[in-house]
């Protein structure tokens, strides 16, 4: 190969390794990003069986059910719709009524959402902005009384 | 003493300004005086800074109430040092340590500086004062930490309790020192651009600084991750936060500038690559503190969501990362390329280094930036998460790892690469049978679990490698080879270690990941549970009472075969009045390299109560692995070379190494 043969092969190599990693990002961003809803879009949005969302509400007050073990059921609501979620293991410290909660996980069949991670938020001032933001996007936004 | 504090912090701001103008046009005009005027003053502005930064601690550990912040973030009853620490708790406190760290690093260059040309000198201490006056100015307006109260309140709202941790005392200095050191070599690059010029002497002025800030960030984001792990009870040590990617991209690409600068110093190749990933790796430094400190992403890290200080740390963003670049367009054509090298060679690995460094740096970056895009965009709110980064990230890092053990080994300009894979068959042999004991004797290990082990043995046996054929092991006589070994750079030692902590880094990710287990479940008083040949018996809660919080202290009880108690295991809920906040304090006990970890969960009716319980095998060699490469950059910092003023002494033994075979 003369120079020139060999200085374009290791270009052309590094364009293609770029393009490579270029396209395994794009692909991961359409596979693995998972959106976020408010219990009342669902009815407007389209999933997949199967597809993982987050989903994002308040704790409705007295929903929250302590089953056999493990396995907790409650109810995520923005204030027009509810729905049911469960969820096996620890939830957060600060996991209560009437709070921001996101959920992570998928539908069962039967509609209710099977929840793999619960998030509640950092402190007393911190509202998970998702939930926030979908609040006041609803109208039904109050401001904390924490002052 | 407050009021002295904020006039101190004000005069430091007069003063980076003079630090920016006087030195700059003094190099303009070639003015000796007015060039000298900016080592004194950088000094000057770093010790107001720190007095500032004093006043401000001084009304933390008194708990002086009258003062805004300190009421906001601290209470009469903490320890005092979760006092002190919660100075920097806060976003206030945290930009005045920020600065405070930048100072720090104007008035290192000045006082050691002493040997660089004078107008790199004045350039580098005017840029650096540049950074220092805005962030000056942002926390003069938009964050001031002294702003008092009238009337003074009694008591104080008392610090996160999240943060009310040794690790709140370690963490963000440590981090702070990484991520702000990055900024010497922008001012450097900056420099360069402005002069128009750059040589090797300017590398040899750069690596140090890189090694400094690698350094201290390594250990930052070690510290964040243990941290982490074991505050937040959720056992994970890893969690692709975008907080925790804003401390990550500049480490990416602060590695990769390691190695590009390390061409540049042997080589004088890659000349203009190195001065972009400076400017680069500052510039993510400066996009972290964006992200973290806007409040554009919600987070522990996030303190305040005031958004004139988001828009404020944009305008500098842009300021800084767009001015710095522009620069680059129009000079960096000025700048000589360097040496010429064949692909095969140490310049080669390096450069494919870099490129691997940098492009999973741009996934990361892709992978952080996209959810606020696609908001800014349209109304749909994403995450990204994990399952995103395992499939670009990790695929980028394998083959990263695998080609780390040949390239310390490759000769200058062309390398060998079959001799090279001849050295390397004892390394290979030991990964493989790593690999079989991996996947014959370990039940349950998949095949990913066994390369995963391979790849991690590859790696601390391929950083042995480079220092046993350095010393010749083999080849020559013990005498000779100890008399070698003696004798080698410190920079071959702090590569070896660094690419060591790195293996070690990856057999505790794949120990942890691949042959953990995991429990949830109820128990009562009494009961016992079995998890990987560990048996724990629960005990029950007891209550108890801290200085600022009171506690249930679940009590565990892990038994020995004979049934004995070997050791106890305390995991507890905490809930501190003032917040009305609970934090979880898990239990961990330490049984070699891994650790049993465990978290109490709520209390049902009946009495019992949700424990979770995990394996961690060789989870410590995670953060051991840091702390390895910690110790390899400070290694490389000892070297003779990087001593700038050190006088070059003659290697006086006669058995010293063939220069060739040297980095």
């Amino acid at each position: 190969m003369t120079r020139k043969q060999k200085r374009l092969s290791v270009i052309a190599g590094g364009l293609a390794f770029l393009g490579a990693a270029t396209g395994l990002t794009f692909y991961a961003l359409g596979q693995k990003a998972s959106y976020f809803y408010m219990p009342a879009d669902l009815t407007t949005a389209s999933l997949q069986p199967g597809q993982r969302i987050r989903l994002g509400g308040l704790v409705e007050k007295g929903t929250i059910e302590r089953g056999q073990g493990t396995t907790v059921a409650f109810s995520v609501t923005d204030n027009q719709k509810q729905v049911k979620v469960t969820y096996t293991g620890i939830l957060p410290d600060l996991f209560r009524e009437e709070q921001g909660v996101i959920t992570e996980g998928a539908f069962r069949p039967d509609g209710v959402f099977v929840a793999d991670s619960v998030l509640a938020k950092h402190d007393e001032n911190y509202m998970p902005k998702e939930v926030a933001d979908g609040l006041k996007s609803k109208g039904v936004w109050q401001e904390s009384k924490s002052d | 003493m407050v009021e002295t504090g904020h006039f101190a912090l004000v005069l430091a701001f007069a003063l980076s300004l003079v630090q920016t103008l006087v030195p700059l046009f003094g190099a303009r005009i070639n003015n000796q005086k007015m060039m000298a005027v900016g080592g004194p003053v950088a000094v000057t502005g770093f010790a107001l800074t720190a007095l500032s930064f004093a006043a401000l601690a001084t009304a933390y550990a008194t708990s002086d109430f009258s003062v805004a912040n300190v009421w906001d973030n601290s209470h009469s009853l903490q320890p005092l040092i979760y006092k002190i620490t919660g100075t920097w708790g806060n976003h206030e406190g945290s930009m005045l340590l920020w600065v405070l760290i930048l100072t720090f690093f104007g008035a290192l260059v000045a006082a050691f500086g002493s040997n660089l040309p004078a107008t790199l000198r004045a350039n580098v201490l005017a840029v650096q004062g540049a950074i220092g006056a805005t962030f000056l100015l942002f926390i003069l307006a938009t964050s001031n930490p002294f702003a008092r109260l009238n009337p003074a309140p009694i008591e104080g709202r008392d610090l996160n309790p999240i943060l009310q941790d040794l690790g709140l005392a370690i963490h963000p200095p440590l981090l702070y020192l990484g991520y702000v050191g990055f900024s010497i070599c922008f001012s450097f690059s900056v420099a360069a651009l402005i002069e128009g010029r750059i040589d090797a002497s300017w590398a040899r002025w750069v690596r140090p600084w890189t090694l400094v800030a690698w350094m201290f960030l390594t250990g930052g984001i070690a510290m964040g991750s243990y941290w982490a792990y074991y505050e937040l009870g959720w056992g994970g040590f890893w969690f692709w936060d975008p907080v925790e990617n804003a401390s990550f991209m500049p480490w990416l690409a602060g590695t990769a500038l390691l190695h590009s600068a390390i061409v540049m110093e042997k080589r004088s190749a890659l000349k203009i690559w190195t001065l972009l990933l400076a400017i680069l790796t500052f510039s993510l430094s400066l996009l972290g503190t964006f992200l973290v400190r806007s409040g554009v992403l919600t987070s522990v890290h996030a303190f305040a969501t005031d958004p004139t200080r988001g828009v404020f740390i944009l305008c500098i963003l842009t300021l800084f990362i767009g001015g710095s670049l522009a620069l680059f367009a129009f000079r960096a054509s000025r700048l000589t390329a360097g040496g010429l090298f064949h692909p095969v060679s140490r310049e080669g690995a390096l450069v494919l280094n870099n490129l691997f460094l940098t492009t999973a740096t741009a996934t990361v970056l892709i992978g952080t930036l996209y959810p606020l895009v696609v908001e800014a965009v349209s109304a749909d709110k994403i995450s990204v998460g994990a399952p995103f980064f395992n499939l670009t990230f990790g695929p980028l890092m394998v083959p990263l790892l695998v080609v780390v053990p040949f390239g310390p080994l490759l000769a200058w300009k062309r390398g060998d690469i079959f001799a090279v894979a001849q050295r390397l068959m004892a390394a290979f042999a030991a990964a493989l049978l790593a690999v079989l004991v991996t996947a014959l004797f370990i039940d349950g290990a998949s095949v990913f679990a066994a390369l995963g082990v391979g790849l991690a043995f590859w790696l601390i046996c391929g950083a042995l490698t480079d220092i046993a054929v350095k010393s010749g092991f083999g080849s020559v006589a013990p005498g000779i080879m100890l008399r070698r070994f003696a004798g080698l750079p410190r920079s071959v030692f702090g590569t070896a270690l660094a690419h060591l902590g790195l293996g070690l880094t990856t057999l505790g990710i794949v120990g942890t990941l691949c042959f953990g287990t995991e429990k949830i479940l109820s128990m009562h008083a009494g009961e016992t549970v079995q998890l990987s040949g560990h048996t724990l018996r629960f005990e029950g809660l007891y209550p108890a009472q801290g200085p600022n919080y009171s506690e249930d202290r679940g009590r565990f009880a892990l038994l020995g075969a004979d049934g004995s108690t070997t050791a106890m295991i305390t995991s507890s809920k905490r809930s501190y009045p003032v917040r009305q906040m609970t934090t979880t304090e898990s239990g961990i006990k330490t049984i070699g390299f891994s650790q049993l970890y465990l978290s109490l969960g709520d209390e049902a009716t009946d009495g019992s109560v949700v424990v979770r319980l995990w394996w961690k095998p060789l989870v410590t060699l995670i953060w051991g692995g840091g702390l390895v490469m910690m110790a390899g950059a400070a290694m490389s910092l000892m070297d003779r070379r990087l001593r700038v003023g050190a006088p070059s002494r003659r290697r006086k033994s006669a058995g010293a190494v063939p220069s060739a075979s040297l980095p």
